[in-house]
């Protein structure tokens, strides 16, 4: 499915395992941003907005490479984005149990393959800044997106691909 | 040290790093390719498949892999006709420096405990150098990101545990699950000291991956099995290889040292000419 934000009803359609792109604008947080946002409010429409856990490299105007962050370090500060509004958090790892039952009938979680900076970069226009004092790999950069490739990584219905295969891989290491 | 020499060391240096940021080795890329011919489940294919055009992509735009440039951990391979003095390590230093500038790298190089960034990827101890005997004069960088590096483990079994070393290896995928961007490369040292199991399993990424022994097959084979996949989506490939360096070591001890290495597996060297 090709998604555009901002995202609406579509994402609770959407499967652990599918594959999406995104297109339009994506709000990048690592936790510096998310620290602030709680403190000082979203700086954005947060209604059906993506907010994408990166620290970019920016040149100028110019994104230079975008890769993923791990999701894991925002899983105690995601809730009240999703309460704003917020549809889909992106990022590479994965999210926990509190967080797949904070998406439940709201939202998705989607992965961007891990290291694919150049990759990203190359479908990114950059838009805007909020906080730039957070420095550039902290701060919140809202940045338009041509066809993102993700994958779901957890579903508004509570499936976690990320947990299931590592309940798998753990039932596999018992047996070897 | 000939000023001149001291200059074609940090170019040297310079010229390695930009080089292993930008462009995957070719046993690298070829593991890769391996592997998504070996995928059948279609999100395990689509995540090899979008590693891939990164990589073309950096290779065509001269733009880092991945905006983790890592820190510097360089080889050095020094000829009897260059002495061995401090001047070599600040020449690498200073490639280091050009590099970040050059290239881009991003400065990720901080004091541990302040935590305040050097802005140059240089600091107390880094670059981490490494220099042995050679015939001509290379330097080699292996930038090492932070996502796998801090999944990596060393364990001081017992002598009597030689037969849990696969165990071991698998357990430490097992719990860095989808962290350190897997497929991983995993470097395994086993025996010496302590400290130098850690050493041996770094230089045991600087290996081609493109063969592996018994041993080695072995453990990969046991860490595909656990079925994490590309980016810990779940797939055959959790990790392209698994490359082991040994040492001998006590009596009493048996270190068990992993180097966890994602995808990247980022190293490229460059000669230093000599007059």
């Amino acid at each position: 499915m090709d998604l555009t934000t901002p995202l609406g009803d579509e994402v609770l359609s959407l499967q652990a395992g599918d594959r999406v792109t995104l297109s339009g604008i994506v709000y990048t947080a690592r936790d510096e941003a998310h620290l602030e946002m709680m403190r000082h409010g979203i700086p954005f429409d947060p209604i059906g907005a993506a907010v994408y856990h990166c620290g970019p490299v920016i040149a100028g105007d110019r994104v230079i490479a975008a890769g993923p962050t791990t999701s894991a370090r925002m899983n105690r500060l995601s809730d009240f984005l999703l309460d704003a509004g917020v549809r889909a958090l992106i990022g590479k790892g994965g999210m926990d149990a509190t967080v797949t039952e904070q998406l439940r009938g709201r939202g998705v979680y989607l992965a961007f393959t891990g290291g694919c900076a150049a990759l990203a970069a190359a479908r990114m226009e950059l838009e805007d800044v909020y906080f730039p004092e957070l420095g550039m790999a902290e701060a919140v950069w809202a940045i338009r997106l041509d066809r993102l490739p993700l994958v779901v990584g957890i579903d508004s219905h509570g499936r976690n691909l990320f947990a299931e295969v590592q309940a798998r891989a753990v039932t596999a290491a018992g047996r070897s | 040290m000939d000023p001149r020499l001291y200059d074609r060391i940090a170019a040297a240096t310079a010229r390695a790093y930009a080089e292993a940021v930008v462009q995957l080795p070719p046993d690298v890329l070829g593991a890769l390719e391996r592997a998504r011919a070996n995928e059948i489940d279609p999100v395990a294919r689509a995540e090899l498949e979008n590693i891939l055009a990164n990589v073309d992509l950096a290779r065509s735009t001269g733009l880092p892999l991945c905006q983790d440039t890592g820190v510097p951990v360089v080889y050095v391979t020094l000829p009897p006709t260059v002495p061995f003095e401090q001047a070599l390590f600040d020449a690498i230093a200073d490639g280091v420096r050009q590099a970040t500038i050059a290239v881009p790298l991003r400065p990720n190089v901080v004091d541990p405990c302040t935590r305040k960034n050097s802005g140059d990827n240089t600091g107390a101890g880094m670059p981490v150098v490494h220099v042995s005997p050679g015939d001509t004069f290379t330097v080699t960088v292996l930038p090492k990101g932070a996502g796998a590096e801090n999944m990596s483990r060393i364990e001081m079994l017992l002598p009597s545990e030689v037969e849990r070393i696969p165990e071991v290896v698998v357990r430490c995928v097992l719990e860095a699950g989808a962290r350190p961007c897997p497929p991983v490369v995993l470097g395994v040292g086993i025996g010496g000291t302590f400290d130098q199991a850690a050493a041996l399993a770094k230089e045991a990424l600087l290996d081609p991956i493109d063969a592996m022994d018994a041993y080695e097959t072995v453990l990969c084979d046991a860490v595909n099995r656990l079925g994490i996949g590309p980016m810990g989506l779940g797939g055959r490939t959790t990790a392209l290889a698994v490359k082991v360096k040994r040492a001998a070591c006590h009596t009493a001890s048996l270190p068990v040292a992993i180097n966890v290495q994602c995808w990247a597996n980022r190293r490229a060297t460059s000669v230093v000419e000599v007059d």
